[in-house]
């Protein structure tokens, strides 16, 4: 049986991608003790709120209360290295043509659906894909605009004044907030969903964004037709 | 059995064929994207292969994530502290660069005024005495003393009105109309000293006055530190009147600062004694491990 390895993950964007982990995680540790002192957001459905963000127990066991100058301190630090991470994965995807793999098509959004529904185990074949299925090129182009979208809501908050059109143009200080907040909520329901999704693809697809390599069987296929894929 | 499907879908897959005729299915050829295969090995080499890259990058990547999440969690409080401190310091060098001071907060109608929020009464902890009280002023050009005014005579300078938002560090904010004497037309009867000895210019040369203006309540239980720049803003104003009416004590009768240009925390309420300085003045709340410049 033959066996090929593919070069699947590029080496910046593995480096890119496990360093924005502990970047993304300390901008939400900080801005949940920014968050604290001004704990106002909640769910609501019609006039009653089925959760408040977020119940005293959670910052009781996080240890969250009274630091706000601490979180304050963090998110004007980390914000710098998650911004520049974030910058030069955009950069690289451009330059490098991985936007290729990234982005959605016409039609993602349909196949997406059949994705979804492979994955909950209602149809059996998933759609022709290349190296993400059309889910993970929604997902993954959405995380990348959900992120300039931190950048933005942020920068209005932070410089209200100095940076007034842009806060106007978000609809003021109070909705920028709001959706600095909800942003954040995104990448942790991104987070899980992608690490429940990693779990069940298995041990290969998660070597591979270490690596950069995984193995991909060629039986029968002769080099030349290997060669014409890679073209 | 199930795996023996699975394998053949993806092998399918890796080899970018299309479902059935139709070619514009397959998202990778419509971004023409590319693959890179290396050379068909059998299952040995392959695993080998695999094996020698797993071995190498798992140690390298271990390795970085072991020295960043010991580095961090290992780094002494002060040095932490100390490199925390000096990026906020290095967000105010980038603050200051961009800052422009013709660039106004939005001002708004004043059906738009909200409800009055009180947070924060130290230094006004003893009950205000308005005979008792007067402004002292320092550092004023061609004045060896203190100079002591009284309210009158900052009601004698123009006054100026408006209706902007106050924005609190702890994340809220309320919209405000506020009325009293631009801290600027203040400044220009009563002048800094400047860097060089020179007459000052306010409005002409404002970075030739002392950089620094320092402000405190008459029991000196709170106390503030601006950068001249900022209180010179058109909308910084020390005000004696909110929301149409003389100030109420809890929010900092006879005198306080209001600015769109700065937290709350930086808005001073009952101020007893204002100094233009050299050097960079105490500030309460920086003094907490709150960012000095704290400008918006």
């Amino acid at each position: 049986m033959n066996k090929r390895l593919e070069r699947k993950h590029p080496l910046a964007i593995r480096w890119l991608h496990w360093i924005n982990f502990p970047l993304l995680l300390m901008m939400i540790w900080s801005g949940l003790l920014i968050y604290w002192a001004n704990a106002v957001y909640g769910l609501w459905i019609f006039n009653y709120e089925v959760f408040h963000f977020f119940p005293q127990w959670f910052y009781d066991v996080l240890g969250i209360p009274y630091r706000l100058a601490e979180g304050l301190r963090l998110h004007f630090f980390f914000m710098w290295l998650f911004a520049a991470n974030g910058l030069i994965y955009v950069v690289y995807l451009a330059v490098s043509g991985e936007w290729r793999a990234i982005l959605p098509v016409p039609g993602s959004f349909r196949r997406a659906v059949r994705v979804a529904l492979h994955d909950v185990k209602i149809v059996k074949k998933l759609p022709p894909q290349g190296k993400f299925n059309d889910a993970q090129r929604i997902a993954y182009t959405a995380v990348i605009l959900m992120g300039v979208g931190s950048v933005i809501t942020g920068l209005a908050i932070y410089k209200p004044l100095q940076m007034a059109w842009l806060t106007s143009l978000l609809g003021g200080y109070g909705w920028a907030r709001w959706m600095h907040f909800w942003l954040t909520i995104l990448f942790v329901v991104f987070f899980f969903i992608h690490v429940v999704q990693v779990a069940i693809a298995g041990w290969a697809n998660f070597r591979s964004m270490v690596t950069g390599y995984e193995t991909v069987e060629a039986e029968g296929k002769p080099p030349a037709e290997a060669a014409e894929v890679k073209a | 059995m199930k795996e023996k499907e699975e394998k053949v879908l993806l092998e399918k897959v890796r080899e970018l064929q299309s479902d059935g005729d139709d070619t514009r299915e397959n998202t990778a050829r419509i971004l023409n994207e590319k693959r890179v295969i290396g050379p068909p090995l059998d299952e040995k080499q392959a695993k080998a292969e695999m094996s020698k890259r797993s071995r190498r990058t798992f140690l390298i990547g271990g390795a970085a994530a072991i020295t960043a999440f010991f580095g961090w969690r290992w780094m002494p409080d002060d040095a932490k502290m100390s490199l925390l401190r000096r990026t906020l310091e290095f967000n105010e060098t980038v603050g200051r660069f961009f800052y422009k001071p013709s660039r106004l907060a939005p001002e708004f109608p004043s059906e738009r005024i909200s409800p009055r929020r009180v947070n924060g009464m130290i230094g006004m902890e003893q009950e205000h005495d308005q005979a008792a009280w007067s402004l002292n002023v320092g550092g004023v050009y061609g004045a060896d003393e203190d100079l002591i005014l009284s309210l009158d005579d900052l009601r004698a300078l123009p006054r100026t009105a408006m209706i902007t938002e106050l924005m609190c560090i702890e994340g809220w904010s309320i919209i405000v109309q506020w009325a009293g004497v631009r801290f600027s037309d203040f400044a220009a009867k009563y002048s800094p000293k400047t860097i060089d000895g020179s007459r000052p210019d306010v409005a002409g040369r404002p970075d030739k006055l002392l950089p620094y203006v320092s402000l405190s309540t008459p029991d000196n239980g709170y106390f503030v530190g601006w950068d001249t720049a900022s209180i010179l803003h058109p909308q910084t104003l020390l005000a004696y009147e909110m929301n149409g009416e003389p100030l109420l004590p809890e929010h900092g009768a006879p005198l306080r600062l209001a600015s769109p240009t700065k937290y709350g925390i930086k808005q001073i309420k009952r101020i007893g004694r204002i100094e233009f300085t050299t050097e960079r003045p105490r500030d309460y709340w920086a003094e907490s491990g709150y960012d000095w410049y704290s400008g918006l």
